[in-house]
């Protein structure tokens, strides 16, 4: 059973950069059961997606937990409405579970109404929703019907895929809230950027681009979205996709309901920003928004350039691992390191697909190890093996890290300097910097 | 931002807004961690114990370790067994713990998994250890998780043996940080008392840095001092809510007497357990424990008038908070709200002889509460100091009152993990941290010609 410390069935989910054909990668299956996962569920995935509507209610359906664990845990910024950060739940009981929660979930509705008059709930339902069998769907429609707002289910239980499929069922009630059809005129020239949750303001500063570039931005979805802003997004005339991993999903619905073409971009880093801006003006088309793209671009390079040269002084001849959520972060943290002078020696995502997996191969030194929905102790087995001595991860990685003596980033939802476009890049060498070369190390043998 | 937190109440009958308390195996996870190599083990869906690491990983900042079932539509119909019989094999093959502690989950529940039968049925390998507990997420909070499996501990591994009469006091520190723990232990050891505490957590959640890291850290009570728990004097259950019932069964078990106490925070409530401890062995207080005794005294007079009569709201988890709110009226505060989300009726008679004692009227006491309630009832009727979780913050900043941090979650400051607020010396700490945030706030805020340089 057992090999080198790891489980037989996790080695299909594990591959190791070789001078020879290109292995396959198991990616997109459940966790081996036993297994210390780092993956989360359906209800957390759908979380992700939605909880940045901002002046939604966001009520969860199920015993008290799932809306305590996600109660304001994730940085999206708001320009307006902070009622997304409150924590509603129907707390479901005992009781509630053998007789059925539809009318506790009722009233709960009723009364989130009366608290704040929201124009959208979004109802999450738990996994022992999905076991007791509430209809939802039901519940929802009659409380539009009584109330005259948006109430939408959220098909979420925890147990019914896994955090890819919570994107989706995400995305599935925005575009229920959205229509099923096109009925707006379309906004020539506009454009909608999914997939940026506007963690530390980062959609601001794409958004900060587009308004210099001359691009209309109608709707980030869901960065500091709001209800108007949703019913806006389908008088774009194109869609471009940055967490291709939660919203190409999205894309695709509205390119069939909404004829929005799609296209996908990477703003982390800075080589990705520059291919990403042009690509956006080259799918316009626009003469002068190309004029002006290039413009910001060059400027903008004038100004990291030499601020990113400083810190690859400091930093260069590292040793990276990287452990987030999605393939697509990964890949432009590859790029970002080898800007820096620093390979990447180990790499694993919760979600990745296989595109993004060759992607990855294809970016990376021989003998770097992939990882796919990897666990505490493969992640330290070959970080250690590796040499790696500083980790990009999230939540559950940064005591890890520390314990080994590795500095860390947190490129997760925790983050709290945007890691986006140009700005993003200086603070990624920034943080880089800040870590890798505290004094703390120093005291760790 | 809570600002948007509207004064008016309106009756709330199924919605609840920023909750007050968290689900069942959490607590049972922690509580789990208190056992030496131990693996906490979520029989649900991967996003619980996903949910929990994180929360906890949070709160303690240092690795916290658990797997799970992961439930797929297929468990659910045909059930969890598989998932748990396979799961225990993989756990023992591959992270090889000495023992492996199941909570199950909503789901587990609903479905109707009986995981002692899976349990049983499954191969566990020679000279490992798995217990289970069930802690479905729709009972209870938190704190009944962390109960439920303290009580599976005694119920499935506590015996009583002929003849082997160890003399030792057990002791049940009930839902607390690993510092607290660990100055449980250092109390004792000052009374010269032989113990069995059952969790402890010091040195699993608060590991020092050594440039390894140990899946299993070397702390954590090993299963034979639990085995051996049947054969002591007596259980020490302190906190009603978080550690009687493992008391009670270990009476019922194996006839170790239980004492049920106060969650040592405060004076008063340490030195009810300094006095039970001693009048269970007949010792005396020590020099030291009696000087820390008396500088304690000695703080609470020197700056009594910086916080006499000021009135506070105190929220959070039952046990930690009932003695919270004797201590506050010792120091002659005056608690104005204290909210609990744990439901269950006998905090509300414990709160009420408190409070009753002390002749206070007007205090509002509330289980089931949330702090979406306590926001609304301070904007009718204001407090000058929170004491609470993290999750106060909103409030405190909404409303400019100082927030001091104590319970679970704490995760935006550090400090707990290591400076205990039990005992005297926690108590002296306390009274540090109130009267800094109350110090601290009128430096920043008062005019100029009331900055004063000695207060």
């Amino acid at each position: 059973m057992e090999k080198n410390g790891l489980l037989e069935g996790r080695k299909k989910f594990i591959m190791h950069k070789e001078n020879e054909v290109p292995i396959t990668i198991s990616c997109d299956e459940n966790s081996l059961s036993g297994a210390v996962s780092q993956r989360a569920c359906v209800y957390c995935g759908a979380r992700v997606v939605l909880n940045p509507i901002t002046d939604a209610i966001h009520l969860v359906h199920g015993p008290i937990g799932c809306a305590s664990y996600t109660w304001d845990i994730r940085g999206s910024l708001s320009s307006d409405s902070q009622l997304y950060r409150n924590s509603f739940s129907t707390d479901l009981r005992e009781k509630d579970i053998v007789f059925g929660g539809e009318k506790k979930l009722a009233s709960a509705i009723t009364e989130a109404y009366a608290e704040y008059h929201p124009k959208v709930i979004f109802v999450y339902a738990t996994c022992v929703v999905g076991v007791i069998g509430d209809d939802i769907d039901a519940v929802c429609k009659n409380a539009e019907k009584e109330l005259g707002i948006r109430v939408l289910p959220v098909k979420s239980p925890g147990f019914s895929g896994n955090k890819r499929s919570g994107y989706k069922a995400g995305c599935n009630a925005i575009l229920q809230l959205m229509g099923e059809t096109k009925i707006v005129e379309t906004i020539p020239g506009s454009i909608n950027y999914l997939g940026d949750f506007n963690l530390a303001a980062e959609a601001w500063i794409i958004k900060s681009y587009l308004n210099e570039m001359g691009v209309k931005l109608l709707t980030v979805l869901t960065g500091d979205s709001n209800y108007e802003s949703l019913l806006q997004a389908p008088r774009a005339e194109l869609n471009i996709v940055q967490c291709a991993g939660s919203m190409t999903y999205l894309a695709k619905q509205m390119q069939s309901a909404y004829q929005i073409p799609f296209d996908k971009v990477r703003f982390l880093g800075v080589d990705e920003t520059v291919i990403a801006l042009r690509k956006i003006a080259n799918l316009l088309g626009d003469t002068d928004i190309i004029k002006r793209t290039e413009k910001l671009i060059e400027r903008k390079l004038t100004e990291v350039t030499e601020v990113l040269k400083q810190y690859r002084e400091r930093v260069q001849g590292h040793k990276a691992a990287i452990y987030v959520g999605g393939g697509f972060k990964a890949i432009a943290l590859i790029k970002q390191f080898n800007n820096l002078g620093i390979d990447t020696v180990v790499i694993g995502t919760q979600t990745g697909d296989q595109e993004e997996y060759e992607m990855i191969r294809s970016l990376t030194k021989e003998g770097t190890v992939i990882l796919d929905d990897t666990n505490p102790n493969e992640l330290q087995k070959f970080m250690l093996e590796k040499g790696a001595d500083i980790l990009v991860g999230g939540v559950k990685e940064r005591p890890l890290a520390y314990k080994l003596g590795l500095a860390f980033i947190d490129h997760n939802h925790e983050r709290k300097h945007a890691l986006s476009g140009f700005e993003g890049a200086i603070n990624f060498a920034k943080e880089v910097d800040l870590t890798v070369n505290s004094p703390v190390w120093d005291y760790i043998n | 931002m809570l600002n948007a937190t509207p004064k008016d109440q309106i009756e709330r009958t199924g919605l609840t807004i920023n909750p007050a308390k968290t689900c069942q195996p959490i607590g049972a996870m922690y509580a789990a961690l208190g056992i030496n190599k131990c693996l906490p083990h979520s029989h649900g869906s991967q996003g619980c114990c996903s949910f929990h690491r994180m929360h906890l990983t949070r709160h303690y900042r240092d690795p916290i370790i658990a797997s799970t079932s992961s439930f797929t539509e297929g468990s659910c119909v045909f059930g969890g067994k598989s998932n748990l019989t396979q799961g225990l094999t993989n756990i023992f093959s591959i992270y090889n713990p000495d023992v492996v502690a199941i909570n199950t989950t909503c789901l587990s529940e609903t479905i109707g998994d009986d995981v002692g039968e899976i349990v049983r049925d499954a191969k566990v390998p020679e000279g490992k250890t798995v217990i289970y507990a069930s802690t479905p997420s729709y009972q209870g909070s938190h704190i009944t998780g962390f109960s439920n499996m303290c009580k599976s501990m005694v119920s499935q591994l506590a015996v009583k043996e002929e003849d082997k009469a160890n003399g030792k006091i057990n002791i049940f520190p009930g839902f607390v940080e690993p510092s607290d723990m660990k100055e449980i232990k250092r109390i004792a050891k000052e009374l010269k008392i032989e113990f069995i505490m059952y969790p402890d957590t010091s040195e699993v959640v608060n590991t020092p840095n050594t440039g390894k890291y140990e899946m299993y850290p070397s702390g954590g009570t090993t299963i034979a001092d639990i085995k051996d728990s049947g054969n002591s004097i007596a259980t020490l259950a302190l906190g009603s809510y978080a550690s009687q019932d493992a008391a009670f069964t270990l009476e019922k078990q194996c006839e170790v007497v239980p004492y049920v106490l106060k969650t040592p925070i405060g004076i008063k409530a340490t030195d009810a357990m300094v006095m039970n401890l001693l009048e269970l062995t007949g010792g005396s207080v020590s020099k030291e424990l009696e000087i820390e005794r008396g500088q304690l005294v000695d703080l609470m007079v020197d700056i009594h008038h910086h916080y006499h009569n000021k009135k506070v709201a105190i929220y959070g988890d039952p046990d930690i908070i009932l003695a919270l709110t004797e201590f506050v009226i010792d120091l002659g505060m005056v608690p104005k709200y204290v909210i609990t989300g744990t439901p269950g009726k006998a905090f509300e008679k414990e709160i009420k002889e408190v409070l009753e004692a002390a002749e206070i009227k007007d205090c509002i006491v509330k289980i089931e509460g949330d702090l979406f309630g306590l926001h609304q009832m301070i904007k009718n009727d204001p407090v000058d100091m929170l004491i609470g979780n993290t999750y106060g913050k909103y409030i405190a900043r909404a409303e400019n009152i100082p927030l001091v941090r104590i319970g679970f979650p704490i995760l935006d400051r550090v400090g707990h993990s290591f400076f205990p607020t039990v005992g005297y010396k926690g108590a002296m700490r306390l009274i540090e941290k109130i009267s800094t945030a109350f110090l601290d706030k009128v430096d920043m805020e008062c005019l100029e010609e009331d900055f004063e340089l000695v207060m």
